[in-house]
């Protein structure tokens, strides 16, 4: 059956974007230019707050310099601070401006890096169950590789804008990653010390070779999976093909989206580092894959497109939402766990930061990544009503930006964190352009892979 | 309750679930079913509620969490707050993390074991229990089908050889 994109909701993804684009034009147009305005933007918002007279304190003691990861201890910060004012040659006073006018500057350019980077891993981490489904020879999911295939077609636009936003931290537009700083890496021992690896020409060099490689794997699996469809009956050598290059996917795909994740999301804070954390992204982008796929599923069986796809599927994949949801918080656990106990300073200002800047969506993403869906999703018959994971679905998707952001806001903005317009512009326009995509590629294929040889067990699927 | 029932045998699990259907669509009592394996779907087709077991086990891994809090705060907040690394021992919250493992672990041991003692419980399963089996052969390779006799018992005898049963014995109750 073909699928024939809806005007209403092309519409709805143009609109999408288009406030989206407006809410970021909006937060890259109210950017300070200067120390003096940025000190009077904070004066204000903090005026408005009722808090004018917290701000000297608020200024004075916790901002540490943007050569430092956040969170140093206070003493460490003062004292850090006094040897780099020396270069600087301004006084203590101004060096705070200026991290101040770097944190607010950095504001819409990392509200428009979350946003990217959270729903290209979306289509990464569809691409990573579909090469999964496709390796282990599944024979529930067949009815849904073309939701799947769909998806994973955001990964190439979606990707080139992640790289785009990286390149222009590289060019200096922004402060995002303050290892691309040469003037931050000659006062820092530490990122000195790990300029071999971190350089932007190999880090451009490493997010291309990675993209082309999922790419590569994402072309080549459709390519199969299409001409396994038009195969003449019991030819199943595409379906072969599709096997063993998912098998050898996988394999990359682990190595790179390790990396990928020091790159992009480590590298943020690059005084910090933990080993499990390629581990923790790929849990955090495989539930939200997962999560999505049901939505669309859900959302185009609502239409009428997918009679093939019964409850058992939608329950198989409200297992893996639940099962993966716990995994990831094995994960977070694991990670926070292991930092709070051994509490060494050089790792543990990481949990600080978030902890006290971020109380509430450090935490709260935990409740709707973890107890949310633990209690929700438990139930067997709860995970066949489309209702409930259309509910847990949204609260996962939700929850899971918030883990990025969680990831990635802390060193780009510090305390200057806001879901404001910037924040919800970025979000809805690449949801918009996410969407117009995934179901313009929707359209391209019969929503039937009919020529899979596992395709009768997953039409008869029970569970 | 009448004192007489038939044990009907048959050697294939696939019969066996037809003649499941067949003997409730004529409205025979099943008394049991004996086989060597979960036959997949024998309990839809006679019929059964559904087990009620995994609500247990959600009731008892909620008990066993409770317990681990209850005694760890007890212990290590409540009656020797020791500083024991530097660990703050002012408030379980504060602790709470190195508490995790602990909390873990008794929420799924309580919800495991308690569940599958509920489980010997109730299927009536303990050591030197005496086997209740009818027939040996049923933990080979054959099914058993006991149904019980109201009235008629060479119509029920003759309805259930053509189910595919292979052997039919009439067996009266003990008391």
């Amino acid at each position: 059956m073909h699928y024939t994109l809806p005007n209403k909701l092309k519409l709805f993804a143009i609109v999408l974007m288009g406030i989206g684009f407006l809410g970021l034009l909006l937060g890259f147009l109210s950017v300070p230019t200067t120390v003096e305005e940025a000190k009077a933007m904070v004066t204000t918002e903090h005026h408005g707050e009722g808090h004018g007279t917290e701000m000297n304190h608020a200024q004075g003691s916790t901002h540490t310099d943007s050569d430092e990861a956040m969170g140093h201890e206070a003493s460490h910060a003062e004292s850090h601070h006094g040897e780099s004012a020396g270069h600087e040659e301004t006084n203590h006073d101004d060096g705070h401006g200026e991290h101040l006018l770097h944190q607010l500057q950095n504001k819409p350019w990392a509200a428009l890096y979350v946003a990217a980077l959270f729903f290209f891993i979306i289509s990464l981490g569809v691409l990573a169950f579909y090469g999964i489904q496709r390796a282990a020879q599944a024979g529930w999911s067949i009815v849904l590789f073309r939701v799947m295939e769909a998806i994973t077609a955001y990964l190439l636009p979606g990707g080139i804008i992640v790289i785009v936003i990286l390149a222009l931290s590289g060019m200096h537009l922004n402060h995002l990653f303050i290892w691309m700083d040469p003037e931050v890496v000659a006062h820092d021992e530490i990122i000195k010390n790990k300029v071999g690896f971190l350089n932007v020409p190999f880090f451009m060099i490493r997010a291309i070779f990675f993209l082309s490689g999922w790419t590569l794997y994402r072309f080549f699996s459709r390519k199969f999976s299409l001409a396994q469809d038009a195969a003449p009956k019991g030819d199943i050598s595409n379906h072969k093909k599709n096997f063993r290059i998912s098998a050898a996917f996988l394999v990359f795909y682990i190595v790179t989206e390790s990396i990928m994740s020091w790159d992009w999301i480590m590298s943020i804070d690059p005084h910090w580092f933990s080993t499990l954390f390629g581990w923790y992204v790929f849990a955090s982008m495989f539930v939200t894959g997962v999560t999505v796929i049901a939505l669309i599923t859900i959302y185009l069986k609502n239409q009428g497109y997918l009679e093939f796809v019964n409850d058992s599927h939608i329950h198989d994949l409200g297992k893996f939402m639940f099962a993966i949801s716990i995994f990831w918080t094995y994960l977070w656990f694991s990670q926070f766990m292991l930092i709070w106990y051994s509490n060494i300073p050089e790792e543990v200002t990481y949990f600080i930061t978030r902890m006290e800047d971020y109380s509430l969506p450090f935490f709260g993403m935990l409740v709707m990544n973890f107890i949310f869906p633990l209690l929700i999703l438990m139930n067997s018959d709860y995970k066949r009503a489309n209702y409930i994971i259309v509910m847990a679905g949204i609260v996962i998707v939700l929850g899971h930006y918030l883990d990025v952001y969680n990831m990635i806001m802390p060193s780009a903005v510090g305390k200057q964190w806001f879901i404001g317009v910037s924040e919800i512009g970025g979000f809805l326009f690449f949801l918009g352009l996410f969407l117009f995509i995934v179901f313009k590629a929707l359209t391209k294929a019969p929503l039937l892979a009919k020529g899979d040889p596992y395709l009768g067990e997953s039409e008869r699927f029970h569970y | 309750m009448s004192n007489q029932v038939i044990h009907a045998l048959y050697d294939d699990d696939d019969v066996l679930l037809k003649a499941v259907k067949d003997i409730r669509t004529e409205k025979h009592h099943i008394e049991e079913v004996y086989t060597p394996f979960p036959v997949h779907g024998l309990d839809k087709a006679m019929g059964l509620e559904e087990t009620r077991i995994a609500i247990m086990s959600f009731i008892y891994g909620c008990i066993g969490l409770g317990v681990s809090i209850a005694m760890m705060n007890f212990i290590m907040i409540e009656d020797w707050p020791q500083n024991i690394g530097g660990k703050p021992s002012f408030s379980y919250l504060e602790n709470m993390p190195a508490f995790v493992p602990i909390m873990f672990e008794m929420t799924v041991f309580f919800a495991a074991h308690l569940m599958v003692i509920t489980f010997y419980l109730r299927s009536k399963l303990w050591p030197f229990k005496e086997a209740e089996n009818p027939n040996p052969l049923t933990t080979d390779d054959k099914f058993l089908v006991a149904v019980e006799v109201h009235d008629d018992e060479k119509k029920l005898t003759q309805f259930l050889q053509k189910t595919g049963a292979i052997e039919i014995t009439l067996i009266e109750n003990k008391a």
